[in-house]
């Protein structure tokens, strides 16, 4: 896994595939048994105590001491990491969170701690910024809001990585991403190529008259396309240039009314590559996802959620 | 020095350790405000009111006596068989007035050389209990909310955030003991010198009960040290609360009925609160009562064992060693989850 600095990087993978571990080991809170790290050069866990100081993060569901007031939390973070207390009043204000930051954490909505979290995080004003999930619990405003922090953060300098599982979200504000299943890289690049590597390169063909998809399909199979036939259209794969598919098609009297390629989104390339991609009738488990190793996903059986 | 100073900060803005520290506190001035009340100085009246008393007891002996005596015999002349009264009934007589000492009847006053020393076990155990539980607490509910695990994020080396904590808990602690001791010591001489006396005391009696009162700190520091790493490595404040309830139910109740029950020699030496009790004394004597030690007068001595301060802070120091080392090797090995 590789970012680059002052770029926004998702970090995705199914439930229970290691991206939290990952971030935890990361940051010093778990062990790791093998491998290199590094942190804006730094090698870690070596050299944490030093990067550290340039690192915030927010690791899975925030966690605070009810009682304390976020201003408190806040400040009692920024007394550790020797910051003015300015700095507060400025988080504050940058999460949404200035006129209630002198109520208890105890009080706070999910999406609220959440907002205390990316506060606790930005307080070091840091060149690197991990955030796991950070738009759990927040309200359709909130989630926009935090599209548009990470954008800005971005844009000012910083280095932003998101676990999330908000794909939309990761498309939209993302430059790159890492996707991982069971512990293993299974795409790594920014977002566009990544799309464009796993698009299927499939066309859907539509005529002016439906029962000229026979004739279509048939010419379209001798010219080397491979065509599936549905009700109204045709799906074609191994197009390199659509034109093709208009030529040859004219050239049999038949003529097109809709040519367009299938474009895959996030959600789509994510699904496929960790084959977790809901099957009727079938209850998937958290493990069951693709191994780079060459192992075969084990086949869903019965049971899971409402099981 | 920023991560102790805020360290120190959210010790004291826990809500849990003001309230323990109040509460302590509280328990300290009931104390005193009880014997205050409940102790008198003794003057001339206060004599004069037990002569008085030892007077009215001894009529009344004498009453009872003459009563008794005529009982008997009218008992005896009856021909009753009373087997309860004496073949004389001349030989029912009163106590004779010296056997009823007037200092019976005096009132409860406070010698401070006398009391002072003992009056610093509970200024100690409740120092020691506050100690316990704050400190429990203090790393507990660090590690039960997330506080630690938000801590490292900004402060990686764990063994340095874990001993700043212990450092800044005992600081505060001190801060609290401290002030706390002094005032006992002003508190108790004050009622001393209201409700008793404060006659006889020597340079050499202060120095006694000042390191006392220092043995009573110590105590406290090493009962927060215990409380702070067993909560920490069980990373619970329940860890550390169930751990003491625990020892005190099964290890010293239990301990002690089956210590008994083998009739075990010293039983109280496998005892916790003995060397707690040993330790705020300097020394404890116990005796084992199966066992006879003749001395030239043919008298049945028991059999005795000292328990000193020594033993005590060898007990408290393999403890902390114990305890405290097992907190930070687990720190310093175990994921942060």
């Amino acid at each position: 896994m590789h970012v680059e600095a002052g770029q926004v990087h998702g970090f995705l993978g199914p439930n229970g595939s290691g991206k939290t571990t990952t971030l935890r080991t990361l940051l010093g809170l778990i062990r790791p048994d093998g491998g290199r790290m590094a942190i804006l050069g730094h090698e870690v866990p070596g050299t944490l105590d030093q990067v550290a100081p340039q690192v915030g993060a927010i690791v899975e569901s925030p966690q605070f001491f009810p009682h304390f007031t976020a201003r408190d939390t806040l400040s009692l973070l920024a007394g550790a990491g020797d910051l003015p207390e300015r700095r507060v009043d400025e988080v504050l204000e940058l999460v949404g969170l200035r006129d209630r930051a002198g109520e208890r954490v105890k009080t706070y909505s999910l999406g609220m701690k959440q907002r205390l979290a990316v506060a606790s995080a930005l307080l070091k004003n840091p060149r690197l910024l991990i955030l796991d999930e950070p738009a759990n619990g927040l309200d359709p405003g909130g989630i926009r809001e935090m599209r548009t922090l990470m954008r800005n953060l971005s844009e000012a300098g910083m280095t932003v990585v998101l676990s999330s599982h908000i794909l939309g979200e990761i498309q939209l504000i993302c430059d790159s991403v890492t996707i991982i299943s069971l512990g293993r890289r299974v795409a790594f690049g920014p977002v566009d190529e990544v799309l464009a590597q796993h698009s299927s390169g499939a066309v859907r063909a539509r005529l002016e008259a439906v029962t000229d998809l026979p004739a279509a399909a048939t010419a379209l199979t001798r010219a080397g396309v491979r065509v599936t036939t549905n009700d109204d259209h045709l799906m074609l794969a191994g197009v390199d240039k659509p034109a093709t598919v208009t030529r040859l098609l004219a050239e049999q009297g038949l003529y097109v009314s809709e040519l367009a390629p299938i474009a895959v989104d996030l959600e789509s390339v994510f699904l496929e590559l960790t084959a977790t991609a809901p099957v009727p009738g079938q209850h998937r488990q958290v493990d069951q996802s693709v191994r780079v190793d060459g192992a075969e996903p084990s086949v869903p059986a019965g049971g899971g959620w409402g099981a | 020095m920023s991560l102790f100073r805020t360290e120190l900060r959210r010790l004291a803005k826990r809500r849990f350790a003001r309230w323990m520290t109040a509460g302590g506190l509280l328990v300290l001035v009931l104390v005193a405000v009880g014997m205050f009340l409940s102790n008198q100085k003794i003057g001339p009246d206060q004599f004069a009111e037990a002569r008085q008393a030892a007077d009215r007891q001894h009529q009344e002996q004498v009453r009872w006596a003459e009563q008794e005596r005529a009982n008997c015999e009218r008992a005896k002349t009856a021909g009753e068989d009373v087997d309860y009264y004496p073949a004389d009934c001349a030989d029912i007589t009163a106590p004779p007035r010296e056997s009823i000492e007037e200092q019976w009847f005096l009132p409860s006053t406070f010698n401070f050389r006398e009391s002072f020393g003992e009056m610093l076990i509970p200024l100690a155990a409740i120092l020691a209990m506050v100690g316990f539980v704050v400190g429990a607490s203090f790393v507990g509910a660090e590690w039960n909310t997330g506080g630690m695990m938000n801590l490292l994020l900004w402060r990686p080396k764990r063994l340095t955030v874990l001993l700043t904590k212990l450092g800044a808990l005992l600081t505060g602690l001190l801060a609290l003991a401290l002030p706390a001791t002094a005032a006992w010591f002003g508190s108790m001489w004050l009622v001393a010198n209201w409700r008793g006396t404060t006659e006889g005391m020597t340079s050499g009696t202060w120095q006694s009960f000042l390191i006392t009162g220092l043995r009573g700190i110590v105590l406290a520091l090493v009962a927060a040290t215990l409380g702070f790493a067993l909560a920490s490595l069980g990373r619970h404040t329940a860890m550390a609360l169930g751990g003491a309830i625990a020892v005190m139910v099964v290890g010293q109740v239990g301990l002690g009925i089956l210590l008994s029950m083998a009739q075990v020699r010293f039983a109280e030496a496998w005892l916790l609160p003995t060397y707690v009790y040993a330790w705020m004394t300097k020394s404890l004597t116990l005796e084992d009562w199966q066992a006879c030690n003749a001395t030239y007068t043919g008298e049945c001595n028991p059999a005795t064992l000292d328990i000193t301060w020594q033993h005590s802070s060898v007990l408290f120091t393999v403890g902390i060693v114990l305890f405290l080392g097992a907190a930070l090797w687990a720190m310093r090995r175990r994921d942060i989850t």
